[in-house]
């Protein structure tokens, strides 16, 4: 096999020649690289885009949560200040602070307009919690709530963060998947287009058997042009694809989801090994595919 | 050398060779007729191991066939030179590529002093650079015999090697299986020619090999 595989980098001028160029195959070839490695890049940059989100999400999430006092208005300020009380004495709170009226007006703007009477309306208090590193007892401090203020409800976020990062999560492995799918099929289209070939060049191998060839020297000759077509194919293609990604909008332009779809920093070496990995799957199927068609003949 | 054993070769229609045994000496001649569809290209492929006997031992220099693996076939076949009628050549290749392709395909260097001799040997030294549809019958015969000889082998087999030929190619071409055989090579040829082996066998002693009803003859007096 290293012997195989030193031939095939360094060349065999002689092995070259032996099999005729057919324009099809090589077409087919080098299209099926091309056209899957343009997905993969895709499903790469939508992958890594969800990774980043997920993790976005967790980070920003994970550390913060508000506490919702619904009191009569003249209890409001007595269990604000109760619920301070028992966040400044729980262990794992990093601080805690009751929202300005300014705040929660900015919160409720984009639902009801900017001249909300906040004063006038019985909104609830919020209070906004950070928590320390090693995090705190959230059913512990509960109870501590609901004894000392009755109208304080802790919402710690894990309630809407779970799925939103399971979401992530999913579509984080969705895109790794279709990567995988996406190889196997340029696997079984290049095993075709070699199938193809040795079909066609039945005569020719017939020659080269009769004059002593072993099968690893015809193998070699088909398996470093279906590698080397699926390596240019995919090169191409991935280089296609990353001035695509490259020209998706920006984030100040479109906001949201699609602001992550996208490389970052080192993450734009990654489609850069993809043509070396189609050119993988591409030496595996033709030399897979060869040998098993050697076998049927004399 | 090449041994047969009480072999026969069934193509699944009914049995084409049957209990046949022979030697094939080191340095002999021998000639194989028959008459058309007797199975003589068959006995050259199981001589070169194209196919394996469907009963019976064939023992090519001192292998049992059967217990080859097809890495020791190509290896055999590097010491078998084979001379085909339709000569089977690579189109897209010149007529010296297409020569000295059983040293390229053992990973041999080829040099092309050597090349331009056995071309000149052949009489075809002039189109050496030519691809073989541009040849002439008589020239893919020689060429043929060319890439037959150009390992080296102990063994050439021809499979009506003159069938295309005028009767003056004919005898050139037999006359460089002649040449050969006087080196010390063992030459089979099979072919139906029957003037043809009367004019070789006053320049060499060769045995004729007959195929008839399935089985292998010593022929002579009646030639």
């Amino acid at each position: 096999m290293t012997r195989f595989f030193t031939l095939l980098l360094h060349g065999d001028r002689h092995a070259d020649r032996v099999v005729p160029p057919t324009g099809h195959t090589a077409w087919l070839t080098s299209f099926t690289a091309g056209a899957m490695t343009f997905l993969a890049v895709f499903a790469l940059a939508l992958s890594l885009a969800s990774g980043r989100m997920a993790d976005r999400w967790s980070d920003a999430l994970a550390r913060t949560a508000t506490v919702r006092i619904s009191a009569p208005a003249d209890q409001l300020d007595f269990q604000t200040r109760a619920v301070l009380d028992v966040l400044a004495t729980t262990p794992g709170v990093e601080s805690a602070r009751a929202m300005t009226d300014e705040e929660q007006r900015k919160l409720l703007e984009p639902w009801f307009g900017p001249d909300l009477p906040v004063d006038a309306l019985p909104i609830p208090r919020l209070v906004e919690l950070t928590e320390a590193s090693d995090g705190y007892d959230s059913e512990g401090l509960r109870q501590r709530l609901a004894a000392e203020a009755p109208g304080a409800v802790l919402d710690d976020h894990t309630r809407w963060r779970r799925p939103l990062a399971t979401a992530a999560g999913r579509l984080r492995l969705l895109g790794l998947a279709s990567i995988l799918l996406i190889g196997v099929t340029m696997a079984a289209m290049i095993t075709l287009a070699a199938n193809a070939s040795l079909a066609a060049n039945a005569q020719v191998i017939q020659v080269l058997r009769l004059v002593g060839a072993r099968d690893t020297y015809i193998v070699r000759a088909f398996v470093r042009r279906f590698t080397f077509r699926a390596l240019a194919g995919s090169a191409a293609g991935a280089l296609a694809a990353m001035i695509g990604v490259a020209l998706l909008p920006s984030a100040d332009a479109a906001g949201g989801f699609l602001t992550g779809l996208g490389f970052t920093g080192w993450g734009w070496l990654l489609p850069l090994a993809l043509p070396l990995l189609a050119a993988l799957v591409a030496f595996f199927a033709t030399r897979t595919a060869a040998f098993q068609k050697l076998k049927e003949l004399p | 050398m090449i041994a047969f054993e009480n072999v026969a070769y069934n193509y699944g229609g009914g049995e084409l060779l049957s209990d046949m045994s022979l030697r094939l000496a080191p340095g002999s001649f021998h000639f194989l007729t028959g008459p058309s569809g007797s199975g003589k290209s068959t006995f050259l492929k199981l001589c070169y191991a194209e196919l394996k006997p469907t009963a019976g031992h064939v023992t090519l220099f001192d292998r049992e066939v059967r217990t080859l693996a097809r890495d020791d076939v190509a290896q055999m076949r590097r010491r078998i030179g084979v001379v085909h009628q339709d000569c089977q050549f690579l189109d897209h290749l010149p007529l010296a590529a297409n020569v000295t392709l059983p040293l390229t395909v053992s990973d041999r260097e080829v040099s092309p002093e050597d090349v331009g001799d056995l071309l000149g040997w052949v009489g075809l030294r002039h189109l050496a650079d030519a691809l073989p549809p541009q040849l002439s019958g008589g020239e893919r015969q020689r060429a043929a015999v060319a890439r037959a000889v150009i390992i080296g082998p102990d063994v050439i087999l021809a499979d009506e090697p003159t069938g295309n030929l005028d009767w003056e190619l004919s005898l050139r071409l037999l006359k460089l299986l002649v040449e050969l055989n006087r080196m010390g090579k063992t030459i089979v040829v099979a072919t139906h020619d029957m003037n043809l082996i009367r004019q070789t066998k006053s320049q060499v002693a060769a045995r004729v090999l007959r195929i008839q009803n399935r089985r292998i003859q010593l022929a002579g007096a009646d030639l």
